[in-house]
């Protein structure tokens, strides 16, 4: 096999030190113009950042101890020449300055293009006045350009979640920074256009250097907002920070958050002057109730109707006197039948059978003692005729003739006495007992 | 646009009404009428102006770019407030 000398093959290690060596001897002591841009400070105090101009860029890499005479820390857009060396970082393959100096070079050329650009707009008329449209009145969709995940969507949610109950947004999402991004910005504003989506539009990003915000004051951009049929406003970096688009827009809000304050201000002053209708409204009524309230009780007030002796003292009058004459005449009426009543009773008291009783008791009793004298009298005469007579017939009593020799003869038949007074009254054998004076005699019928 | 006619229109009358009450000549009876009407017209602009519901809306796009169109109408979803990029 022939063996012929063909070309070097190298290593990759070999032909990076190979370049290495080269660009680091070549490049020991260089000074280069150019705008800072993608600055960064590390925590360890080194700075890194890339130079560029308009076609090309190159990285930097500012150690710590080099920085120490920096008055201020360079930003992105800073126009500066750097002194140092190239050096080649080997385990990436890529080149890099190491600043040993940094001078600040005044303006920034993007600084430059912008007022350039500035300039050739306004010619066109893109900043005009005459050329801005009104916002719309109560825009019911809220177009919003900017990025899905940056500040300015949450800010701006932020301030219609806090301050409305209600509203439709729509999200454009869009890059607002590095490549593409101008570009996206642009069309997003005109696809709101081209499908009518949207009343008002907020294109916008969040706080940024010169260079993140420029995408904002790139010409299809602004050119995009100039064209757009849809009012647009504008939210462009922090308050001070301002952008062509700013001008371009038909209004400019300081901040995202505002942004969205101006799109529903008159929603909020409707709704401040509604509600102040209503509290004045009601006050109104309320008043006006107060006040007739107020004079009600005002009427009831009113002598005429807080005493009723007012309206109808004639009346109440006139009814006393009725009254009075009313008891007058009854009082009258008993009085008569009073003094009626008294002369009867005194014709009832005369005619009392009381009286009468007594009368006829004392009468009574008189009567009783004449009937009793008399009786006694009729007693004391037939106790003498008797006494006469008792005497009459002691003298005739047969016990008194028995003594005198009579006797008395008894039939003693059948056991029962009786006197004999007849010869016939016995028969032979007849029992009989002879009564004398000091005893009986008991014999026969012979 | 039809809308603005009708605030107009609305807040010109509830000015009206409010003067007429501030006057104080009005008869009770006809104050509790401009109460009801004063009541019947902020009710309708109060709708008008809340009546909408809340929507927070993203547009779909393709890798292009180009937002996906749906019945002529560019899609939309709903936009997740919460959602942030890891790189934030």
């Amino acid at each position: 096999m022939n063996i012929t000398i063909s070309k070097k093959v190298y290593s990759v290690s070999q032909i990076t030190y190979e370049i290495k060596s080269i660009l680091e001897s070549e490049f020991r002591l260089i000074s280069i113009k150019g705008e800072i841009s993608n600055f960064k400070k590390q925590s360890s105090g080194h700075l890194y950042f890339s130079l560029k101009d308009e076609t090309s860029q190159i990285s930097c890499a500012m150690f710590k101890n080099s920085t120490n005479s920096l008055k201020e820390l360079p930003k992105d857009g800073d126009q500066v020449i750097l002194e140092g060396e190239i050096s080649v970082y080997p385990p990436r393959g890529n080149y890099q300055l190491i600043v040993r100096k940094l001078e600040f070079e005044g303006i920034g050329s993007l600084l430059l293009k912008l007022q350039k650009l500035k300039e050739k707009l306004t010619v066109k008329g893109f900043f005009d006045e005459k050329n801005k449209k009104a916002l719309p009145f109560l825009p019911k969709k809220i177009g919003i350009v900017t990025s899905p995940t940056g500040a300015v969507i949450q800010d701006i949610l932020n301030v219609l979640n806090r301050r409305f109950d209600t509203f439709h947004l729509i999200l454009n999402p869009v890059k607002v920074q590095g490549e593409g991004a101008k570009e996206e910005i642009a069309k997003a504003i005109d696809d709101f256009n081209k499908y009518n989506l949207v009343d008002v539009i907020i294109v916008g990003r969040g706080g940024g250097s010169l260079e993140d915000l420029f995408a904002f004051n790139e010409e299809i951009v602004v050119e995009a907002i100039f064209n757009s049929k849809i009012p647009i406003i504008s939210a462009v970096g922090h308050e001070t920070d301002v952008s062509l688009s700013d001008f371009a827009a038909d209004v400019r809000a300081p901040t995202p958050s505002a942004a969205a304050e101006i799109v529903l201000k008159e929603k909020s002053k409707l709704i401040e002057r509604l509600l102040n209708y209503k509290k004045h409204i009601l006050k109104y009524t309320l008043y006006s109730f107060k006040n007739l309230k107020l004079k009600l009780s005002n009427y009831i007030k009113h002598p005429l109707f807080s005493s009723s002796y007012i309206l109808l003292g004639k009346e109440m009058q006139m009814l006393d006197d009725m009254r009075e004459n009313l008891d007058n005449s009854i009082i009258q009426k008993i009085l008569k039948q009073k003094e009626i009543l008294n002369i009867f009773s005194k014709q009832l008291s005369r005619i009392n059978p009381i009286a009468k009783l007594l009368n006829y008791k004392l009468d009574l009793k008189t009567y009783e003692k004449k009937i009793e004298n008399s009786y006694k009298n009729y007693l004391n005469l037939k106790k003498n005729n008797f006494l006469k007579l008792i005497s009459h017939l002691k003298g005739i009593d047969p016990k008194n003739l028995l003594k005198k020799g009579y006797s008395i003869c008894f039939n003693e038949k059948n056991k029962k006495s009786s006197i004999i007074l007849s010869i016939k009254d016995v028969k032979k054998d007849d029992r009989i007992s002879i009564l004398l004076s000091d005893g009986k005699i008991e014999g026969k019928i012979l | 646009m039809k809308e603005e006619i009708n605030f107009e229109k609305a807040f010109e009358r509830l000015d009206e009404i409010l003067n007429e009450m501030n006057d104080g000549k009005v008869s009770l009876d006809s104050s509790l009428k401009l109460f009801e009407e004063a009541n019947k017209l902020i009710v309708i602009c109060q709708k008008n102006l809340l009546d909408a519901e809340k929507k927070i809306e993203i547009l779909i796009k393709d890798r292009n770019g180009e937002p996906e169109i749906e019945n002529g109408e560019p899609k939309k979803e709903f936009f997740n407030t919460a959602q942030k990029s890891i790189l934030d």
